[in-house]
């Protein structure tokens, strides 16, 4: 017997399914900047000359990069509550889910990012540090003002299929029962007896934007060239 | 207020009555992930393969064909499609095939939704590594190939493909890598694999730090071996190629 499909259940359930957009969207947006600062600072340490600030960024991304996302989610859910409690004295009615998912994404990403940042630093010739060295710049500037510009025009495509990613893996808050588009998609589902029709639509939805934000990337990549990344991502 | 560790918990029996340890759900949970990311790996070898190749195909039919396949995987977040081949594919696919995929018993079904699933999944971002190798390739190689009289099979067979493999051994080993760390979101449908049986183990124990600590750990022994097998299979291929 063939399934029959209740579509007119989506326009009901629309307005829930909007509150999850919302968490998905703040996740993706927080993760997004965070994660891009902290990956920069990782990044700088990493290609510093201290052997100690290299080792840490070294190990923070290899951390991060062995252990799947959902495991990190649900480690951060555990930990951050006490950590929290302790240090932020954060009011009684915070949403903890919330909280963490947002701190476990923003940590995560930024070992995703630093790698991007570091491929794009490397990417510009060394020729040109000398240069800004010879002509009187320290380190610094010569960091600041020569080699991150052109570094992070080069991995602007990058960056931004870092964040497509980004934006389809906030649905693996799902694991720790945070209410995201996706989480809440398949919560009303399995409510209403309509798990086919919703998961349908939110992998319809999903598809549609990932589809249009790739499309975008492929004609920045075409004006900024930049730097190759298969292997990276 | 303090946490009470406690490591000798994993020696304990289990609390559910079935003659097994902590230590034991553990291990177990570690052969499920191997098993689903070594089965759903070859399905995306073999699938990503041929896909990879037909990219690469003159014909702009099969090119389209093959990218689109490629974008409706990469599209979509893999916890939905995990959700969409566990409940909507056994009710959209017709007749008998769909009535049998509703009766297997729930771990099973899930174990194979698995499978299927990171094997299409993975299999996508195979083709893309596969078609980048060959188009890595000098345009030469092709022409040489077809010059000589070699059927378009024969040039990739003979001339093409086993160039390309030799840079693809990188690439692929951390496709391996994610297969394995993204075979963690089989937990979301029921299968117990190694994250499933952490938060199974804090469910009944409330030793979390001890819990997570042996599946990290279990990741990073995967990872390592996966890393230490790659690079012994670059070494060896690019021994063979240096040996001619």
């Amino acid at each position: 017997m063939p399934y029959s499909f209740h579509w007119n259940v989506i326009p009901k359930d629309l307005p829930e399914l909007v509150r999850g957009l919302h968490i998905t969207l703040e996740i993706t947006a927080v993760a997004l900047v965070a994660g891009f600062l902290l990956g920069m600072l990782l990044a700088l340490f990493r290609l510093s000359r201290s052997w100690w600030l290299s080792a840490f960024a070294r190990g923070y991304v290899t951390a991060f990069r062995a252990v799947p996302l959902p495991v990190v989610l649900l480690v951060f859910f555990l930990v951050v509550p006490q950590l929290l409690v302790t240090f932020l004295h954060l009011p009684p009615g915070t949403d903890i889910r919330r909280v963490s998912a947002l701190i476990a994404f923003s940590l995560f990403e930024a070992a995703y990012y630093a790698e991007i940042i570091r491929a794009g630093v490397n990417s510009v010739p060394g020729g040109q540090i000398n240069a800004a060295l010879a002509l009187g710049m320290t380190p610094l500037q010569s960091m600041r003002l020569i080699v991150l510009p052109q570094a992070l025009r080069a991995t602007v495509p990058l960056l931004l299929t870092q964040a497509i990613i980004l934006f389809q893996d906030t649905s693996l808050v799902y694991v720790i029962g945070l209410g995201d588009f996706f989480t809440i998609a398949s919560n009303v589902g399995a409510r209403d007896g309509t798990t086919v029709e919703l998961i349908l639509f939110a992998g319809a939805c999903y598809f549609c934007v990932c589809t249009a934000m790739s499309a975008v990337v492929r004609r920045l990549q075409v004006r900024f060239g930049g730097i190759s990344g298969s292997e990276t991502i | 207020m303090g946490y009470r560790w406690n490591w000798a918990v994993f020696l304990q029996p289990v609390g559910t009555g079935e003659p097994s340890t902590y230590l034991g759900w553990i291990v177990s949970g570690l052969e499920t992930t191997v098993g689903i990311a070594i089965t759903g790996w070859i399905i995306a070898l073999a699938v990503g393969t041929a896909m990879g190749v037909v990219r690469t195909l003159p014909g702009r039919w099969l090119h389209w064909c093959s990218a689109s396949y490629v974008a409706l995987f990469r599209n979509i977040p893999l916890i939905v499609q995990f959700f969409l081949w566990f409940w909507a594919v056994p009710e959209l696919l017709p007749g008998r095939l769909g009535t049998a995929l509703k009766h297997l018993p729930p771990e099973e079904a899930g174990v194979l939704t698995s499978i299927v699933c990171l094997g299409l999944f993975t299999s996508a971002r195979v083709c893309e590594q596969v078609r980048a190798g060959l188009q890595a390739l000098p345009d030469g190689q092709q022409a040489a190939g077809l010059s000589l009289g070699l059927s378009r099979f024969q040039t990739y067979r003979y001339v093409l493909l086993p160039v390309a493999v030799r840079n693809l051994v990188p690439p692929l080993t951390s496709e391996f890598l994610n297969i394995v760390k993204n075979s963690s979101v089989a937990s979301t449908i029921g299968v117990l694999e190694l994250t499933a049986q952490a938060q199974r183990m804090i469910d009944y124990t409330s030793q979390a730090y001890e819990s997570f600590a042996a599946i990290i750990g279990g990741y990073a022994l995967l990872t390592g071996l996966i890393m230490i097998v790659g690079r012994r299979i670059e070494k060896t291929v690019r021994l063979a190629a240096s040996g001619r």
